[in-house]
């Protein structure tokens, strides 16, 4: 069965420093990572959620380890201590980008 | 104490404020080791150490200091193991205190604690200084500073250790400078040895919060699962003189590791791999291999470094009032309409009716709450919390805000129960740049 959601083919962390939040996106089996690379770009995710990630995406490649880095500027409505989200410091948003759909 | 000369054994006894004790007392009995460390800073935990000492001057430090060091203390003094530790936050003095009191309690006599001082650079900030994350000066930010705390690194623990210290309580420390500083010393690495302190660094990265590289934050059933969760044991590294090391675990623990929980715990918090800050070096993880070595074994090798940078990164936190949160909960059939109401009533009394101030936020838990923000879809639950947040530097609005969502009880939409309110003092962070060579760290022994 052919792979529907990134969830399906990769695992992913999230940290957060001040207001910029990283996630790295991990494939379980190294042949889908030309698929990640394809599917999982920094334009996909900033458009993905325009509305939160405010700042500039950036992409991380670590090819050698199978993984991708996301930085996301201004991501955090404001930061850990600033942010009424209940999440404030975005540990979540890595399964926010594993749910995205796999596209191609 | 572990008897190779040419290894070291480091264990993570805590990799945040509020870790487990249990699996600490597990390393310091069992672990054979050199040193035993315990990360227990962030963002949110240091304004916490604010808040607490402004209140009462006499705390500020790790509010489970006195439990963690009651659970250690005796076995690390048996083994021979020494303790690092940044759990002094915003009062390490008193922190200090605290642990020889409790030695002399346990009657540790002679066991030798360094209080190290210098993080704290209040009195280099003034309403002129400009932030480093954003536009705006601290005069901007129109609240009372509470304090500022500079991130020290290995120059500010290795005197203690050097003087032969068995518990170096600190506060704002780079979280990886608590691993390097041990190996620093014992090793004998040149403070520009940058090679060596990247790699040392890496493995500060990578054990500083504990359970995440040991199946912790890990477990996603039937994608990644992990045996025995709720016994997981924090990690050990075996680092060699060449900055090469293994992490793994004490076997009779749960948890895993494996290249995927090292992958996972290399990347945390990190933006460029090729350039992670500290105060002791320009870090390079992207060229870092990961291999099994057996059975929740994994070498980690190839990390590299470049010079330190020459300004240091400052946390100030201001006193941003108070965050008051309350909720109600809706359940069965139409639900998430009856919640939706509660959500608009709500809305409507506090800025209509009471016309509050502040930042308010409402959230239907169940439904979309975490992801608002991101606009995901809401997803249809028959189980649905409204959740309101206010923070505002005003107590009695915060009270009002309460009081309103209590109300909803008897003048809400149908069948709401659940009530729950609480009110917590907040503290509000940014960060600045100051030169390094304006940070003097300083240290105090003291004999139980």
């Amino acid at each position: 069965m052919s792979p529907k959601r990134i969830h399906d083919i990769a695992h992913a962390r999230a940290g957060d420093k001040g207001n910029t939040s990283n996630v790295s996106v991990w494939v379980y089996d190294p042949k889908d990572y030309p698929l990640l690379k394809r599917e999982l770009t920094a334009e996909r995710v900033k458009n993905a959620f325009p509305k939160l990630f405010t700042g500039s995406v950036t992409r991380y490649e670590m090819d050698a380890l199978h993984g991708l880095n996301f930085v996301m500027l201004d991501a955090l409505e404001g930061g850990v201590n600033t942010s009424l989200n209940l999440d404030s410091h975005g540990k979540s948003f890595s399964y926010l980008i594993l749910g995205l759909p796999i596209e191609s | 104490m572990n008897n190779m000369a040419n290894t070291i054994r480091l264990g993570c006894g805590a990799g945040f404020s509020s870790d487990r004790l249990g699996p600490a007392i597990d390393l310091a009995q069992r672990g054979r080791l050199d040193y035993l460390v315990f990360e227990c800073i962030g963002e949110r935990t240091m304004a916490f150490g604010h808040r607490d000492r402004m209140l009462d001057g006499s705390r500020g430090y790790n509010p489970q200091l006195r439990a963690r060091m009651r659970g250690v203390l005796a076995h690390c003094h048996a083994n021979g193991t020494k303790i690092v530790t940044n759990m002094g936050v915003a009062n390490p003095r008193a922190a200090a205190l605290l642990v020889v009191e409790i030695a002399r309690e346990l009657g540790l006599s002679g066991l030798k604690v360094a209080c190290v001082e210098g993080d704290d650079v209040t009195h280099l900030i003034s309403s002129d200084t400009a932030f480093m994350d954003h536009p705006g000066t601290v005069g901007d930010v129109g609240l009372r500073m509470v304090g500022a705390n500079v991130y020290l690194g290995v120059e500010a623990l290795l005197p203690a250790l050097q003087a032969g210290a068995d518990v170096v309580i600190a506060g704002r420390i780079a979280d990886p400078a608590l691993f390097l500083s041990p190996l620093v010393h014992r090793f004998g690495w040149a403070l520009d040895d940058w090679t060596a302190l990247g790699r040392g660094t890496l493995v500060g990265h990578l054990m500083e919060c504990g359970m995440q590289i040991t199946g912790g934050y890990f477990a996603d059933p039937g994608f990644k699962d992990v045996p025995r969760l709720a016994d997981c044991g924090f990690p050990i590294a075996e680092v060699s003189a060449d900055g090469g090391f293994v992490i793994t675990k004490l076997d009779d623990t749960g948890g895993c590791v494996t290249p995927a929980t090292v992958k996972e715990q290399l990347l945390y918090e990190v933006h460029d791999p090729s350039s992670y800050l500290t105060p002791d070096v320009t870090a390079n993880f992207s060229g870092v291999a990961i291999a099994e070595a057996g059975r929740d074994r994994v070498r980690v090798t190839g990390a590299g470094g470049q010079a330190r940078p020459e300004q240091l990164k400052v946390t100030i936190g201001f006193d941003g009032g108070f965050l008051g949160e309350g909720g109600v909960s809706y359940a069965g059939p139409n639900a998430r309409a009856r919640a939706e109401l509660a959500a608009e009533v709500v809305k409507e009394r506090l800025t209509r009716i009471n016309q509050l101030g502040g930042d308010l936020r409402i959230d239907l838990i169940g439904l979309n709450s975490l992801h608002q923000t991101a606009e995901v879809p809401a997803s249809d639950s028959a189980d649905v919390r409204l959740h309101v947040a206010l923070r505002s530097t005003d107590r009695d609005d915060i009270d009002t805000m309460l009081w309103e969502v209590e109300s909803l009880l008897c003048c809400g939409p149908a069948g709401g129960g659940g009530y729950r309110g609480q009110v917590t003092p907040c503290v509000v962070t940014h960060s600045c740049l100051i030169d390094r060579d304006l940070a003097k760290p300083t240290f105090e022994m003291f004999v139980a």
